[in-house]
């Protein structure tokens, strides 16, 4: 169903690690520690700077991988997987896309599943990857079907 | 403190038990992350899905179950980490977080993490690479 988009990409997006955004991040998962928003803690890390926590990729846009049609409900995360070259640093600017990076189909209790695996990737403005974040979409054969592809 | 290169394989890191999950906590989530699936935060919307109730952001587990390496990035980061997304949090919930010593070599610390509901089901189970510096 989605064999013929793999490979696609998306346009690169310009985004900021927001200091703001990441403190409301940290806060969201309960974590208080004041490397990702105290701006003397990070001065006085061996960063030079604060931080951002490592799952905070799922706030940057990615951008639109033009043709991909994904439904809009009845999509499950079965898994997550974060590579990172180093930590993200507030304020710094990374330029985000996405990329269809596989896509199978296996028969389970519950008919037959469709993964879609979605890497989303960050570089920094040398073009150097910096991370990426790679998610596993399960697609159920009801919501398959509806879709009617 | 105690370092984190000093950890043995088999040793964990002190864990972590959350309080029971609430619908603040998933709403500050989808607002903190911009995931407003409403099968996160509306009621009727999770019923509609199928669910009994609204569940967890997987990516709200799995973000708190990495904060239990924060206290050491002085001495490495996050290099890799993964999880598979087991079983549903729903309201209510209490989750245990917890990383164990897997593997470790000069430069990395191999670490089984997982996320465990009250009744000693797993929720998030994965793997996570703490890189050292020099």
């Amino acid at each position: 169903m989605y064999q013929g988009e793999i490979g696609k990409r998306s346009k690169k997006i310009k985004n900021v690690v927001e200091r703001g955004a990441v403190k409301k991040f940290a806060e969201a998962i309960g974590d208080p520690n004041p490397i990702y928003w105290d701006e003397e803690t990070g001065k006085r890390s061996r960063y030079g700077r604060n931080i951002a926590p490592p799952t905070f990729p799922r706030v940057f846009d990615y951008g639109v991988i033009e043709g991909l049609k994904l439904p809009a409900k009845g999509l499950i995360h079965g898994e997550q997987r974060f590579h990172y070259e180093r930590p993200l640093f507030v304020g710094e600017e990374l330029y985000c896309y996405a990329e269809v990076k596989d896509y199978y189909e296996k028969q389970s209790s519950m008919g037959q599943l469709g993964f879609l695996v979605i890497a989303n990737n960050g570089e920094d403005a040398e073009g150097n990857l910096v991370f990426t974040s790679t998610s596993t979409i399960i697609i159920n054969e009801a919501v398959r079907k509806a879709m009617s592809v | 403190m105690t370092t984190i290169r000093e950890w043995q394989v088999g040793q964990s890191l002190p864990e972590v038990t959350l309080p029971p999950v609430s619908r603040l906590d998933l709403i500050k989530y989808a607002g903190a992350s911009g995931d407003y699936n409403p099968i996160h935060t509306i009621d009727e919307e999770a019923k509609k899905a199928g669910l009994p109730g609204i569940i967890a952001h997987g990516m709200w587990t799995m973000g708190n179950l990495v904060k239990l390496f924060t206290p050491y990035y002085e001495e490495g980061f996050v290099q890799d980490y993964f999880v598979r997304f087991q079983s549903m949090v729903f309201l209510n919930d209490v989750v245990t977080l917890t990383a164990t010593v897997k593997e470790k070599d000069e430069k990395t610390i191999r670490f089984a993490v997982a996320a465990v509901n009250q009744h000693g089901k797993d929720v998030v189970k994965g793997e996570l690479v703490f890189a050292l510096y020099e």
